[in-house]
C-alpha cells in the first residue's frame, strides 16, 4: 500500500542523511522525499511517500521516531488528508494540430504553460500524484515528453490535526 | 568562568561526566587532546595497539559496569578502524562515546590528508553522532553524547572533532551543561498501565508460561528472580542474557536458540504464555518464524518500540524498562498466591524435568584427547563460577555459554549479535581494567584470537593478569562443523596450516603460556593458571577437531526441531 509519511525533525545537519540512510539500510522504499524548513526554522519536515505491507510501515515509522533527531512521525495516509505534487513537463510541439491539444490538454488539467519556443511547450502542473501521471500518461499518447521534473508529494492532514511540537 | 582551550574542554569535559578511562591511540589530529590528556590523571589513557581492540576494550569495560566506554582516537585510519568494535556495541546496546579526531574544518571535504567522513561512515551503527562545529559546543555535545548512550536502549554515540577547534593556541570560556535537554529525545521508561494491566492478566492465566529473558533484563536481575519465582515459572535466557537469571537457579531451563537447551526451546515451544523481557526475538532464537511457539500469547517488553513485532508478532506489547516494568507487574501481582501457583504448573514442570532428563548436554569423553566442554567445566571449577568470562566467536562461544552457568549478570562478556571475532581479549582487558581485582577470563579459539593478538603487550604495559583459556582444535571450529554438516566434509579454507607456537609467542610478550595435550594434565594445568594472580596466562589448550556444538536448530524449522548430536535428532 502507498503511504504519505510526515516527519519533523530538528533542522541540523546529518538528519536529513540519517533518515535516508535509514530506508536503504532497512531496504524500505522511498518513491518520493521532499525536504523544507518549517515556519519554525529549527526544525525540518520530511515527507516520504513509500510502499509496503502493514508490518513494513509500522517498523519505517518506529525507525524513523527511534531517531534522536526527530520529534514526530505520522503517517498521513492513516485519516484524511491532502497530498499535493508540482510538475514541470517539457513536450513537443512540432506543428499546430500538436499545439493546440497540449493547450487544450493543460486547460482541462487546469496546468498553466510557463515556457513557450519554437519546437516545445512547458507546462506546469499541480495536485496529487495520480493527476499528474494521468496527465503524463495522456502526454505521451499525443507527442514526444521531452522531460519532466516533479517535487515529490508534500501534504498535509485535514482538520485539526497537525504536526508540530 | 574557567577558561581553556578546545582539548582542555575535551578532556575536562570526560571528568565532569564521570570518565575513568579512556582508550586510546593518538594521532596528528587529535595530538592537542593528547596534549592536554599529559597535563592531569584524573581521566586515565590507556594506549591499545589497534583502535579496534580500543573500542572492544571500552565495551568489555562497560558490559561488565553498566557504565559508558570512552574511545579516543584520531581521524582517518584511526577512526575507521573502530567501525568493526563500534558495530559490535551497536548491535549488542553496549553504551559506548567514541570521541574521532577530524581534519580542520576549513579542509573538510576536501580529500584531506587523514580525512575520512567518520560521521557518515558510522551512521549506521550508530545510535547518535555530532561533528562539533565550535569548541564552546564542547561540553554540551559531550554531555548529550553520554547522556544518549546510556538512556533508553543505549548504543554508541561517535563525536566528531576537528583539529582547529580543539587547537591549544586559544581559549573559551567553559561550563559544563548540568542541566540540558534533548526535545526531540524522550524514551519511554514506564509501561503503559492499561497494557501492564493485560500482560498481568495473560501471565495470571498462563498454566504454561515462560520467562525468556535477554541483555534488556540484565539490570534487572532481582526483580526477574522475584517476578519467576513469585510465578514458579521456568526461565531462559539469551546468549545476550545470561546471568540475568542465575545460571544454576532450579527454575532456570538454559539459553534457548540455535545452540540452547532441548529444554529451553521444548519450553518455549509449547508454552501458553511467553514473558519476554529485554529480548528481541532475533533469527538465531527463533528458527523459522511460521512455526515459532504456536501456542503462546506473547507479553513483550522492550525499551526500544522497533524491536517489538519486528520478527514475530507480539500480542501485548509493552514499551519500558524491564526493571520499570516488573515493578508495574509487582503492583498488580500482589495478590497471587505461590503455592496455588505450584500446583497451577505441576503438570508443567513435570514435562519440563522430562525433557531435562534427556540431558542434551551430556557428551562422551575421551582418555586421550581433551574435549572443549570439559574445559570450560574445569574452569568453572577452577573459578568457583565467579569470573568474569569474555568470549570470541566460534564453537568455544558456545561451549562457554552452555558450560559455564552465570550466576549474574554482566558475568558473561561477549559478541552476540555481531559475532565479532578478535572481541574476547581486548574485552577482557576492558573487564580487568573495571574489576582490578577479579578474575577475567577469556575464552577463545586458536583463528579468534589471532585477531587482535597485539594486545598482548598492552596487557603487559599495564600488567593485566588475564586468563586466557584457548581452544586449540587447529581449524575455524565453528566454519569447519557448518562444512561437515552441510558441505558433506569440505573443509574449504577452514583449517591453519601454520599455526604460531602460542606459549612462545605468550612468552614473547612478557607473558606466562602453558600448553596442555592431555585429559589427564587439564585440572592441574587450569589450577595453576588461576594460581598466577599476578601475571597474565595464555593457555593453549589442545582439544578434538572434530567436536561439533550441540543441540543445534535444524534449519527451517520450530524452536524444539534440533540435533542432539552427530547421529540424533528430535
Ligand atoms: C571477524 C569475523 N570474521 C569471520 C567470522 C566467521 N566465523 C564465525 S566462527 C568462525 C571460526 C572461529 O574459529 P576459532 O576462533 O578458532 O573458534 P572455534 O570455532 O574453532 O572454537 C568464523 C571464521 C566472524 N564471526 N568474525
Amino acid at each position: 500500500m502507498r503511504r504519505i509519511i510526515s516527519v519533523l525533525l530538528e533542522n541540523e545537519p546529518g538528519a536529513l542523511s540519517r533518515i535516508v540512510g535509514l530506508f536503504s539500510q532497512r531496504g524500505f522504499n522511498v518513491d518520493s522525499l521532499c525536504v523544507t524548513t518549517t515556519t519554525d526554522p529549527t526544525l525540518s519536515r520530511i515527507t516520504i511517500t513509500t510502499h509496503g505491507d502493514d508490518k513494513v510501515i509500522e517498523q519505517i515509522t518506529k525507525q524513523i521516531n527511534k531517531l534522536v533527531d526527530v520529534f514526530k512521525v505520522m503517517d498521513l495516509t492513516e485519516g484524511s488528508h491532502l497530498e499535493r505534487e508540482l510538475m514541470l513537463i517539457k513536450v513537443a510541439t512540432p506543428n499546430e494540430h500538436i499545439r493546440a491539444e497540449v493547450k487544450r490538454m493543460a486547460d482541462i488539467f487546469r496546468g498553466n504553460i510557463v515556457d513557450v519556443s519554437a519546437r516545445n511547450y512547458t507546462i506546469q502542473l499541480t495536485g496529487p500524484s495520480d493527476k499528474l501521471d494521468a496527465f503524463i500518461t495522456t502526454a505521451t499518447e499525443l507527442t514526444d515528453v521531452l522531460e519532466a521534473a516533479r517535487t515529490g508529494v508534500c501534504g498535509l492532514s485535514r482538520g485539526d490535526k497537525a504536526l508540530k511540537i | 568562568m574557567e577558561m581553556m582551550s578546545g582539548a582542555e574542554m575535551v578532556v575536562r569535559a570526560l571528568k565532569d561526566v564521570g570518565v575513568e578511562y579512556v582508550f586510546g591511540y593518538p594521532g596528528g589530529a587529535v595530538l592537542d587532546i593528547y596534549d592536554a590528556l599529559f597535563a592531569q590523571d584524573d581521566v586515565k589513557h590507556i594506549l591499545v595497539r589497534h583502535e579496534q581492540a580500543a573500542a572492544h576494550m571500552a565495551d568489555g569495560y562497560a558490559r561488565s559496569t553498566g557504565k559508558t566506554g570512552t574511545v579516543l582516537v584520531t581521524s582517518g585510519p584511526g577512526a575507521t578502524n573502530t567501525i568493526t568494535g563500534i558495530a559490535t556495541a551497536y548491535m549488542d546496546s553496549i553504551p559506548m562515546v567514541v570521541l574521532s579526531g577530524q581534519v580542520p574544518s576549513q579542509h573538510i571535504g576536501e580529500d584531506a590528508f587523514q580525512e575520512t567522513d567518520m560521521v557518515g561512515c558510522s551512521r549506521p551503527i550508530v545510535k547518535h553522532s555530532f561533528l562539533v562545529k565550535k569548541a564552546e559546543d564542547i561540553p554540551v555535545a559531550i554531555a548529550k553524547a553520554y547522556y544518549i548512550a546510556n538512556s533508553g536502549r543505549p548504543g554508541p554515540v561517535v563525536i566528531d572533532l576537528p583539529k582547529d577547534i580543539v587547537n591549544i593556541q586559544e581559549s573559551h570560556p567553559y561550563e559544563y551543561p548540568e542541566d540540558f535537554s534533548i526535545r526531540s529525545y524522550n524514551p519511554t521508561e514506564k509501561g503503559h498501565n492499561k497494557q501492564i494491566k493485560k500482560a498481568v492478566e495473560a501471565i495470571k492465566a498462563a498454566k504454561r508460561p515462560v520467562v525468556y529473558a535477554g541483555g534488556g533484563a540484565l539490570g534487572a536481575s532481582r526483580k526477574l528472580i522475584k517476578l519467576a519465582e513469585m510465578l514458579n515459572a521456568p526461565v531462559t535466557n539469551t546468549l545476550m542474557g545470561l546471568g540475568a537469571f542465575p545460571g544454576t537457579h532450579e527454575q532456570f531451563v538454559g539459553m534457548l536458540g540455535m545452540h540452547g537447551t532441548l529444554e529451553a526451546n521444548k519450553t518455549m515451544h509449547n508454552a501458553d504464555c511467553i514473558i519476554a523481557l529485554g529480548a528481541r526475538f532475533d533469527d538465531r532464537v527463533t528458527n523459522n518464524v511460521e512455526k515459532f511457539c504456536p501456542y503462546a500469547r506473547i507479553v513483550h517488553v522492550d525499551i526500544d518500540p522497533t524491536s517489538i513485532s519486528k520478527t514475530v508478532n507480539a500480542h501485548i506489547p509493552i514499551v519500558g524498562a524491564v526493571d520499570k516494568v516488573l515493578s508495574q507487574f509487582f503492583d498488580h501481582l500482589k495478590d497471587i498466591d505461590q503455592d496455588t501457583q505450584k500446583e497451577k504448573l505441576q503438570d508443567w514442570w513435570k514435562q519440563i524435568r522430562q525433557w531435562q532428563s534427556r540431558k542434551c548436554l551430556n557428551y562422551a569423553t575421551a582418555s586421550e584427547v581433551i574435549k572443549p566442554q570439559e574445559v570450560i567445566q574445569s574452569l568453572y571449577k577452577h573459578t568457583d563460577g565467579k569470573a568474569y568470562v569474555s568470549s570470541d566467536v566460534g564453537q568455544h562461544q558456545m561451549f562457554a555459554a552452555l558450560y559455564y552457568p552465570f550466576d549474574k549478570p554482566r558475568q558473561w562478556i561477549n559478541s552476540g549479535g555481531l559475532g565479532t571475532m578478535g572481541f574476547g581479549l581486548p574485552a577482557a582487558m576492558g573487564v580487568q581494567f573495571a574489576h582490578p581485582d577479579a578474575i577475567s577470563a577469556v575464552v577463545t579459539g586458536d583463528g579468534s584470537i589471532q585477531m587482535n593478538i597485539q594486545e598482548l603487550s598492552t596487557c603487559l604495559q599495564y600488567n593485566l593478569p588475564i586468563k586466557i583459556i584457548s581452544l586449540n582444535n587447529r581449524a575455524l571450529g565453528m566454519v569447519r562443523q557448518w562444512q561437515d554438516m552441510i558441505y558433506k566434509g569440505r573443509h574449504s579454507h577452514s583449517y591453519m596450516e601454520s599455526m604460531p607456537d602460542f606459549v612462545k609467542l605468550a612468552e614473547a610478550y612478557g607473558h606466562v603460556g602453558m600448553r596442555v595435550d592431555h585429559p589427564s594434565e587439564l585440572d592441574d594445568a587450569m589450577a595453576r593458571c588461576m594460581a598466577i594472580k599476578d601475571k597474565l596466562v595464555f593457555m593453549d589448550i589442545r582439544v578434538d577437531q572434530n567436536e561439533h556444538v550441540y543441540p543445534m536448530q535444524i534449519k527451517f524449522g520450530a524452536m524444539d526441531d534440533m540435533r542432539l548430536s552427530k547421529t540424533e535428532r528430535t
